[in-house]
């Protein structure tokens, strides 16, 4: 039996805004000037001004409410159920948190406000900043990063600037430690950033057990050029780097210094601290562990955490407190920071985001942090566990906040991870990541957070088995997939060998 | 928790069947000696009436928020249809990921196609990516690219650029093997004075921003001009966005890269972020842009689709090799900033810009008129203005938000000590003739 | 089983090299083109340009992968494959005949021969990459 739609379902066919408008249409209403009109060519001379607006579409404001309800409702989401992507973190973003971030007297706040009529913002950012430098056991917090390879960057560019005060230049300008050592497994922003702060990069081999390789370290350290290292902990494969005391112990006494890829502190907060571990500069991602929404690729904010060694290189300016009259706090930005690397965004960082995540911590205290830390964990185990038996993991070691698997299993009768990955969609599940890490064939790195209950993650697991079973079974199901989208595998090929990376009107003879 | 789906029963359970005693065993890989051996020392939780309260308590702090304000400066006041942050809160928008799995992700896609065509659109370019952090370091990439593309590595900058873009860019390019210059500021005029004596073979490009920091609008036709015949690229900054509304396109004055924050586009100021960059080139350096890319593709059965495209000049790919290091951007400001243009239209870009210029002209003209006040830049403007106090800004300044309950502008001499007393007055379509002649008034007073 | 044809000679980068008196044609393998997937972008130097063997000449990009290419021999480029700018989907179709990336002009012939020939690059796929 076929089933034949009456017709095509209008939801499922939104067009391009500049597709559905109309000449004429208008979504907005200004007050009338209330000024005396100067004649244009007065205020500019006409060749300075433009002509029009060629292109910007005219809608009506329900035109543009339908539009975007309607393309949105092609997303999946973490309101819609279980968002697994490994490294990710995909936690719940409490509604609460983004009411906080909207009250006017933050939300209409001008960044260039005079300090004292802005006190309650920088107290939110002082506040912030005390709370996180308990979370890492680290003192130094600059949150003016934008997301967390921007945090990287700021650390990486501070670890430059601390060695070069401590060394001095050498002849011609050319630092002369130079090689940031960064394992295989990493992710490609810590090499980017790396190479941002002028280093070139060298890559350490990861053990069997997915670990880094001790051994190659040692290797590396000895030939006098370190500057660094940047090691996610819990790494990429979801393990704790258990030798991590004795790998920053290695590039110490080698002279260099440990920067942390904070994109896994899920598995951390209120267990232990890269501080106590050795660790002189990490990056926290608040739009992961700190819960502000991912929005479909960012706002992020990346607060850069170091040692008291590091902090005269933060970022400026620096929000401190001051005592004043009666020991009344006074807050305030302090620019005069001479070793600084100086700025790495406008004004303060993402306040917005500043908000969220000191809502996030003031609501769970400290012992639901703790708690929440617990649950992320079990729950990945609870996963690493149901699953054991049906897919390859690739280590041993039991898993932290997220858990690896890979396709080896399911590759013999030609389904990859790719497939399974679509497959899960029709499931209803977001798939996990996916071909990451690197050093990993056909990985699959899954993430469940602490905000999926028991039953939930046991329809994870019961879907997995299934496109375990139909890769065996009925493999072409899992080489087509998805089945139930609107729209199936996209011709990636095609679409990066000509790209079409506008809406010109020429194309509207084509439009659905 | 209460964002804790399992209870601590069912914890228990779970753990059980683990065949863990306790969650304590959870980190058995962890040693020992770096595990906490106390509760963290951060507050006892906050219910949701006593979080507001306190939040409620730090934003009445906030006394600037609640003044009609004359600030501008790289962060403006726009009117911001409701419909925005009504439909940015949807679930299927501000609680997705990155749109990596396509097939569930084309909302999400094909807003970042609208954005990027819109982007193009109003700076008068071929192709624009998926947003950066903000407009500072779009223009510290904007820097890092023209090097890429001219293989030069000296870059000019106008003096009249946002000092904090500025500073910004310094620190980008700190480790970059490039040189940045200054270009003078011409006292009278209040624009840019290329000095062509400095377009040698080694300047890879020319950065202009206009409206420039003291809102003048610059000639950009005749610096592209000049900075073509060396051989080297016109980056274009916008700051105040709302001027696409009025001004010649960058792109139509013969711009190569062009860089703008969005923020006025919709984007509440939330005391300096999170705001949107808008990233734009010509087709021929598509390949050098950092950041991510949407591009149209079709699926078997010859469905239009959107994917993230030209993945491979990006970090998780080219690795140390890559056009930047950039990973998340700033999505849902993208979206607010998309939802922004769709709904003022081609028609309501244009009126606000117009208001913005009328309003200025009426603020210019009555300041101009207070004795002791003068006006030092003779260029044309947008909504900003430098006006010149008979006496110091900041004093001026404070005297007008204590006692006439207004954010008069921004002294200068935040950024350049030696212009004590003048100050930087931004006027938009919010600003109601009777808040313009009440900081008249208090200007006048003292 | 990649195709492997005689008479060329290959580098262990999986790039092939074609000899006709102190002219060469380079292109990369069945191998490469089919681990990389489908070619999406090839960047290719001018003609004119001058390498030294091992000199990194472009790169080969597919959807989710760039690989840098090799020149097996020190050369001077005489003619760079400008069609693959709009069809680089050739190096996929025929990587050994109209997925050809550059004509050179050798330096010298002694490089030559200390590349692989068929059956060697053969058994160094076999024993190296397809285990």
């Amino acid at each position: 039996m076929t089933i034949t739609k009456a017709t095509t379902h209008i939801t499922q066919n939104e067009s391009l805004v500049f597709e559905r408008s109309q000449t004429g249409r208008r979504g907005y209403l200004l007050p009338a000037l209330d000024v005396d009109e100067t004649p244009l060519d007065e205020l500019l001379p006409a060749e300075l001004r433009r002509d029009d607006l060629e292109g910007v579409p005219e809608l009506s404001e329900p035109d543009v409410v339908r539009h975007f309800t309607r393309i949105s409702t092609w997303n999946y989401n973490i309101d819609l159920g279980l968002y697994p992507l490994g490294s990710c973190t995909m936690k719940y973003n409490s509604r609460l948190n983004e009411r906080v971030a909207r009250i006017q007297g933050f939300a209409s706040l001008h960044p260039l406000a005079p300090e004292e009529d802005a006190q309650g913002a920088l107290e939110v950012m002082y506040e912030l900043q005390q709370h996180l430098a308990e979370i890492t056991g680290l003192p130094g917090i600059s949150l003016q990063p934008a997301a967390g390879a921007h945090g990287e960057m700021t650390g990486v560019m501070m670890i430059r600037s601390f060695l070069d005060a401590r060394d001095g230049q050498a002849e011609g300008g050319a630092a002369r430690r130079n090689v940031m050592l960064i394992p295989d497994s990493a992710h490609g922003t810590n090499p980017a950033s790396a190479h941002l702060s002028g280093f070139s990069v060298k890559t350490i081999r990861s053990t069997p057990e997915g670990l880094t390789d001790l051994e190659h370290l040692r290797e590396l350290c000895a030939s006098g050029d370190v500057a660094g290292l940047m090691l996610t902990n819990p790494n990429t494969c979801g393990i704790f780097e258990r030798n991590i005391k004795e790998i920053c112990r290695h590039i110490h006494e080698a002279g260099g210094l440990v920067y942390m890829d904070g994109a896994n502190m899920n598995a951390l907060v209120g267990v232990a601290r890269p501080g106590d571990m050795g660790v002189d500069v990490i990056h926290l991602n608040l739009h992961k562990t700190f819960s502000t929404p991912h929005g479909g690729g960012g706002p992020g904010s990346g607060p850069c955490c170091c040692t008291a060694e590091l902090e005269p290189f933060l970022p400026v300016p620096r929000v401190v407190i001051n005592r004043g009259e009666n020991d009344n706090p006074r807050f305030a930005l302090d620019y005069a920071r001479p070793q600084s690397i100086g700025r790495v965004k406008a004004f303060y960082g993402n306040f917005g985001m500043h908000l969220r995540a000191l809502a996030y911590i003031l609501t769970h205290g400290n012992t639901g942090l703790r708690e929440a830390t617990e649950a992320a964990v079990l729950n990945a185990r609870f996963i690493s566990h149901g699953l054991a038996d049906t897919f390859d993991k690739p280590f041993d070691s039991p898993p932290m906040h997220e858990v690896l698997f890979t396709d080896k299993r399911q590759t013999r009768k030609g389904v990859h991870t790719l497939d399974i990955a679509k497959r899960l969609i029709d499931y209803g599940f977001h798939p996990m990541t996916i071909y990451f890490p690197l050093i990993v064939q056909g990985a699959m790195l899954i993430e469940p957070t602490e905000s999926v209950g028991r039953a939930e993650l046991q329809q994870f697991i019961d879907a997995m088995k299934e496109i375990a079973r139909e890769a065996v079974e009925d493999a072409d199901t899992v080489l087509n997939a998805p089945h139930t989208t609107r729209i199936g595998r996209l011709d990636e090929a095609a679409a990066a060998r000509k790209p079409v990376l506008r809406w010109r009107p020429a194309e509207k003879a084509t439009g659905a | 928790m209460r964002y804790i789906p399992n209870s601590p029963e069912e914890r228990q359970e779970m753990l059980r069947g683990l065949g863990l005693g306790s969650a304590e065993e959870l980190f058995d890989s962890i040693p020992a000696d770096i595990i906490l051996s106390e509760p963290l020392r951060t507050p006892a939780a906050l219910s949701e009436i006593e979080l507001l309260e306190r939040f409620e308590t730090l934003a009445a702090k906030n006394t600037a928020a609640r003044r009609p304000s004359f600030l501008g400066a790289g962060a403006y006041t726009h009117y911001a249809p409701t419909i925005i942050d009504s439909l940015i809160q949807r679930s299927e928008f501000f609680t997705a990921y990155t749109p990596y799995q396509p097939e569930i992700s084309q909302g999400t896609l094909q807003a970042i196609f609208e954005f990027q065509t819109m982007v193009c659109q109003l700076t008068g370019m071929d192709v624009a990516n998926a947003s950066m952090y903000d407009g500072s370091t779009a223009m510290a990439e904007a820097v890092l690219m023209a090097e890429r593309v001219t293989r030069r590595t000296r870059v000019l900058v106008s003096g009249a650029v946002h000092p904090e873009y500025m500073r910004v860019a310094e620190t980008y390019v700190a480790h970059a093997g490039i040189e940045l210059k200054r270009l003078e500021v011409d006292e009278e005029t209040g624009r840019t004075s290329l000095d062509t004596a400095m377009l040698d073979a080694s300047v890879a490009a020319v950065v202009i921003q206009s409206p420039n920091f003291f809102g003048c609008v610059e000639e950009l036709k005749s610096f592209a001009d000049e900075v073509h015949a060396a051989g080297a690229l016109l980056v274009v900054v916008v700051t105040e966005s709302a001027s696409f509304g009025l001004l010649r396109s960058p792109g139509a004055c013969g711009a190569d890269i062009v860089v703008a924050e969005g923020q006025s586009f919709g984007v509440p100021l939330s005391f300096g972020g999170p705001y949107v960059g808008l990233f734009a080139t010509r087709e021929k350096y598509a390949r050098q842009i950092p950041g991510r890319l949407v591009g149209v593709a079709y699926d078997k059965e010859g469905r239009r689709g959107f994917v993230l495209t030209l993945a491979t000049r990006e970090q998780h790919i080219r690795r140390e090799k890559a056009t930047s290091n950039i990973c998340t951007n700033e999505g849902l400001i993208a979206l607010a900033v998309t939802i922004y243009m769709t709904t003022m239209g081609r028609r309501g870009i244009q009126e606000v810009a117009a208001q913005c210029a009328q309003k200025t002209a009426y603020a210019r003209r009555r300041i101009a008129a207070l004795e002791g006040y003068t006006l030092p830049c003779s260029a044309p403007i947008f909504n900003e203005f430098v006006v010149r106090a008979p006496v110091e800004a900041g004093g001026l300044l404070r005297r007008l938000a204590t006692r006439d309950n207004v954010t008069g502008g921004l002294a200068l001499s935040r950024y350049f000590p030696e212009r004590p007393n003048d100050f930087l007055v931004c006027v938009t379509e919010t600003n109601k003739r009777a808040d313009i002649d009440a900081l008249v008034a208090g200007l006048k007073q003292s | 089983m990649a195709n492997v044809p005689e008479g060329l000679y290959y580098s262990k980068d999986h790039e092939w090299l074609k000899v006709e008196g102190d002219a060469g044609t380079v292109g990369i393998t069945d191998h490469a083109q089919s681990s990389l997937g489908d070619v999406v972008y090839v960047e290719l130097p001018k003609a004119g340009e001058t390498f030294a063997a091992h000199d990194t000449f472009g790169s080969v990009e597919s959807v989710k992968a760039v690989s840098e290419l090799f020149l097996p021999v020190a050369c001077v480029v005489v003619e760079v494959n400008d069609s693959l700018t709009d069809e680089p989907e050739k190096v996929n179709t025929d990587p050994y005949g109209d997925g050809w990336m550059l004509k050179v002009r050798l330096s010298g012939r002694g490089e030559v021969d200390s590349l692989l020939s068929a059956a060697e690059y053969e058994d160094y796929l076999k024993t190296n990459v397809e285990q």
